[in-house]
């Protein structure tokens, strides 16, 4: 076996664009192993598994590009070799093929003129750079990018704020401006419900249940998932109500957090009962409704009852025979699918893209089966140490920080979800499945039709050993994402999957299926 | 002084840095976007990103 | 003074000079410091031992030419004597493209900055083949340069005199909207100034045949004003230099061995780092593996803003930058991110009429990991061959990162 390494100083290419240049080069003709990555540690360690680290590459440094391949054929290697740099830059196609792409926020201005958003996901220690220059340049950002540390945060967000800017994030995923979906975001209706959100999917939640029980969304104001801690006191959340409160296109007014500390919880609350005559529907997911309550304001615990809450005062409910299930619903399909189900099968795994929607699910079980094990567990003493080795009832987030390292987002890159999809199936003690499909901009261009194969495949696989699973899929999108949701949807009807309407709803079933057992 | 809404309404004009997705989603959309040709400070060359910081003191 | 406004001012003078060709003289008599014993090159400072093959042949060249030697073999001992002395252009206020090799007896172009007072000078062009330039110095090189001195000299200058001055500036301004560069290609200036010297060249007070060789010997090399372009741009680079606090590049060129910068805040220092060989189209019979290291004070057109920084107005020689069209307009706009202002003056066409990248700034440079890239010449890096083609180079990173440290250790950034 012939290993070639080539080493390329100063060379940089984002996570993504790597990934997809590795995929297309290990498809090369007599190549065994490919592997196109920055030099950073984490990054060796995958060049280790797949046996492609030579000297060369372990003494690369973090700004160094590694092209690593492995094969029998000196003349395959070289092929290959020639192939890399098409690959790498290779543009999405379109008409802005070879278009020149500025490289300084300086050339940016001039080739755009009025910019006013700036969307960043670089790495995280370059991060807060360029967040400032784009605070600077009088851009709002969506910071994308993580491990931004809470220091640097707050520097920006202090500027942000004393500039009239927002900066959504850091780790912030999601956001609406003017209609306009930003980063892992769904085609939603324009409407008169505004929010804001520490919560990336569980933003996306509430506004595509808002879309499809006919309502609509002004802005969707997402500030990263520690701006409601004591350090950062909830900058960016403030000044998103602020600016939804003085918008006259708000009419109604929701705010999405895990719950907060409790002085921040109550700062959030006493600005709001001062300064806000607006209804507003607070959803600190889990946290106390009757708080909410006091301020004269609607409180609700799951992001579908913040969405139902928001349509109902906004009055733009249009009839859409959308239908979320009722608990008998839910009751019924539960007895029906526990009868097939065999003894020793006990437990439930809900294996989650979306963070938020792993939390949610996490909290509506807690009445059903207790506290779950989980990577991101509600309660300390549930922690798994390590979440590729499942036990108990568990939820797992992949998309927590330990998965995304040196990796993209599950909800880009489905396959090792679908590794861990296809491990659980085949163990004895397993009971139900829940299976979140988050799909709009942003995220893979059909997830659906992964999973429906890999149910498809899990199927057989009970045919044989004559067991029976339930499959429970909730997906997050709507009708006008380019995914389609519900042609997502009978793609996995039509693979076997159970289909539910909500996220609350799809983990409410799974608690009451193994209750039944 | 400067408000949050003056952004509102008004159309959005997208510097895009970091994961093309988000530049491809925006223009599949006909919102006015860009693509920043994004490279680490000093084309990621420590040396030099360190003379930058103690010339601009 | 604040970088900021050092560099606005360096960007003004870059912008707000006003070049002429005045006159011509020679180099003896109107160099500054020019001597008996003293040659001029390309780039930064370099001893006879470790200059390039080409450098060396053109050396070599000068010492037969001003009698000084009589043969190769002389010469080279000679020039390791130590009674010769070497000194850049550079420091004589005069570039002179690859060798760049200047002696006492040669006829020299006079160019005046009208609006800060300043003057510079450059030889004049020999042509294509084998030239002095590119280390040759055979009979015909000498043969040629006595001409150059005996007759062509004495009509150009009475020429240029009677014209009362040309205004460069306005000269190359035309020509960069006629499709040159004004470093690689040189067709339309040179086409232009055979037109405006044509007229005072009739009223020569000289023999008719002299004349009409003057005229033909300009009309055959197409190369003919890149001498004077690049000592209007010498003109206009000296403006700018020595402002303190100024981080704009004020110099760039290189000796064959070394690429050296200067910069407007740095004073006299030169900032080198080895010279990168560049890469390009070759005529026929020869390889990458004949050319010498960049070589020539020619990169004082990019200095200025024009030469590879005005590429995407010169879609005739595209094939220099990689073959289509889009790579030379992609090359200018990379270009902007390293440069502090648009020209006012020299535009480009095809980018609507957008202002060339003018002022390398030594910080942006820095932050963007983005060099300056050069469309040049190539030497054979043995002496006396000649040309070998053309194509492209860049400035090296070190160059900059030695000049940034320097500011840093001197202060002279506070």
């Amino acid at each position: 076996m012939l290993i070639k390494t080539v080493i390329r100083h100063g060379e940089y290419y984002d996570s993504v664009k790597l990934m997809i240049a590795t995929k297309e080069l290990s498809e090369f003709e007599g190549i065994k192993e490919a592997a196109i990555l920055m030099g950073s540690d984490l990054n060796k360690e995958v060049l280790k598994r797949t046996g492609l680290l030579t000297p060369e590459s372990e003494a690369a440094v973090p700004e160094d590009l590694i092209i690593a391949i492995s094969s029998e054929s000196q003349d395959a290697i070289d092929k290959a070799l020639d192939a890399v740099d098409g690959l790498l830059n290779k543009h999405g196609g379109g008409d802005d093929e070879n278009e020149y792409r500025p490289k300084s926020f300086d050339s940016a201005m001039k080739t755009m003129p009025g910019l006013n958003f700036c969307i960043i996901s670089v790495p995280g220690k370059y991060a807060k750079r360029e967040a400032m220059k784009a605070l600077k340049n009088d851009m709002h950002v969506l910071l994308f990018s993580d491990n931004v540390t809470k220091e640097e945060e707050l520097e920006l967000k202090t500027y942000a704020r004393d500039n009239g800017l927002l900066l959504m994030g850091p780790d912030c995923g999601t956001a609406m401006i003017n209609n306009v979906p930003l980063g892992f975001a769904n085609k939603i209706r324009k409407g008169n419900i505004g929010l804001v959100g520490a919560a990336g999917t569980g933003m996306q939640e509430v506004m595509v249940l808002v879309h499809k029980l006919g309502g609509g969304i002004s802005q969707a104001i997402g500030t990263g998932g520690r701006d409601l801690s004591v350090e950062i006191g909830g900058i960016t959340m403030l000044q998103g109500i602020e600016a939804l409160n003085e918008d006259p296109d708000t009419k109604v007014i929701v705010v999405i957090s895990k719950p907060p500390a409790e002085e921040i919880s109550d700062k959030m609350l006493s600005y709001i009962k001062e300064n806000v005559k607006k209804p507003v529907v607070i959803n600190f997911i889990g946290g106390d409704k009757k708080k909410v309550e006091a301020i004269g304001k609607i409180g609700a615990t799951t992001l579908e009852e913040a969405a139902v809450e928001a349509v109902k005062i906004a009055e733009a409910g249009l009839s859409s025979g959308f239908k979320i299930e009722t608990d008998e619903e839910l009751k019924a399909i539960a007895e029906r699918e526990a009868k097939l189900i065999k003894p020793g099968q006990k437990y439930l795994r809900g294996l989650y893209s979306g963070g938020t929607l792993c939390y949610e699910s996490m909290l509506v079980l807690r009445d059903y089966i207790g506290d779950v094990y989980s990577n991101t567990p509600l309660n300390k003493t549930m922690k798994l140490e390590d979440a590729t080795n499942t036990t108990g009832n568990c939820c797992i987030d992949y998309g927590d920080d330990q998965f995304t390292v040196g990796r993209a987002h599950p909800m880009i890159d489905t396959t090792l979800r679908e590794e861990e999809f296809m491990k659980e199936i085949q163990k004895d003690d397993v009971a139900v499945i829940i299976l979140d499909v988050v799909i709009g901009y942003g995220t893979h261009s059909d997830p659906a039709g992964v999973f429906a194969k890999r149910i498809k495949q899990a199927k057989d696989i009970f045919a044989q050993n004559g067991r029976h699973v339930p499959i429970i899929c909730y997906i997050c999108g709507t009708d006008e994402d380019p995914q389609n949701w519900a042609m997502q949807k009978s793609k996995l009807e039509e693979a076997g999957a159970i289909i539910v309407n909500t996220n609350a709803k799809a983990s409410k079933l799974a608690g009451m299926i193994i209750n039944e057992l | 002084m400067k408000k949050v809404n003056d952004i509102f309404g008004k159309e959005l004009k997208v510097l895009n840095i970091g994961l093309e997705q988000f530049y491809e989603d925006l223009k599949s959309q006909d919102i006015k976007a860009i693509q920043m040709d994004w490279r680490p400070p000093a084309g990621g060359d420590s040396e030099a990103a360190d003379l930058l910081a103690a010339l601009l003191g | 003074m604040d970088r900021k406004l050092a560099n606005e001012e360096a960007l003004k003078r870059l912008q707000d000079s006003e070049v002429y060709l005045v006159g011509a003289g020679k180099a003896i008599d109107v160099v500054p410091g020019m001597k008996k014993n003293l040659i001029l090159h390309a780039g930064p400072p370099v001893t006879w031992e470790k200059m390039c093959g080409p450098m060396q042949g053109a050396v070599i060249g000068a010492l037969i030419y001003e009698g000084m030697a009589k043969d190769e073999e002389s010469a080279r001992k000679l020039a390791a004597s130590g009674e010769i002395e070497f000194e850049p252009n550079h420091h004589h206020q005069s570039v002179c493209p690859m060798a760049g090799v200047m002696s006492a007896s040669m006829p020299v172009f006079i160019m005046e900055n009208k609006k800060y007072g300043n003057f510079s000078y450059t030889n004049m062009n020999e042509g294509l083949g084998k030239c002095l330039r590119f280390g040759a110095f055979g009979d015909s090189v000498i043969e040629r340069l006595h001409w150059m001195e005996d007759e062509m000299y004495p009509v150009l200058k009475e020429a240029i005199e009677l014209s009362g001055g040309i205004d460069w500036k306005a000269l190359v301004i035309q020509a960069l909207q006629m499709g040159d560069d004004c470093h690689n290609r040189n067709r339309a200036a040179t086409a232009m100034f055979a037109k405006i010297i044509g007229q005072y060249l009739s009223k020569v007070n000289a023999d008719k045949e002299k004349i009409s060789k003057v005229f033909e010997f300009i009309n055959g090399n197409e190369h003919f004003t890149i001498n004077i372009t690049m000592a209007m741009c010498k003109a206009i680079t000296d403006a700018a230099h020595n402002i303190p606090g100024s981080t704009i590049v004020t110099a760039m060129a290189r000796n064959g061995v070394e690429f050296g910068i200067r910069v407007s805040g740095l004073g006299d220092e030169w900032f080198t780092a080895p010279a990168n060989t560049p890469k390009g189209l070759f005529f026929p019979g020869f390889t990458q593996e004949d050319a010498n290291p960049d070589i020539g004070d020619s990169t004082i057109t990019e200095t200025t803003g024009i030469g590879g920084f005005a590429m995407a107005g010169a879609p005739a020689i595209v094939a220099f930058v990689g073959g289509t069209y889009k790579d030379a307009v992609n090359f200018t706009l990379e270009m902007y991110e390293i440069t502090g202002a648009e020209n006012k003056n020299f535009k480009i066409p095809t980018l609507d009429f957008r202002g060339t990248p003018t002022g390398i700034d030594v910080v942006k440079v820095l932050e963007t990991g983005l060099v300056p890239r050069i469309n040049t010449g190539m030497a054979h890096k043995e002496p006396g061959v000649g040309q070998v083609g053309a194509g492209l180079v860049t400035a090296p990173m070190e160059c900059f990162k030695k000049a940034a440290r320097y500011m840093v250790e001197k202060g002279l950034n506070k």
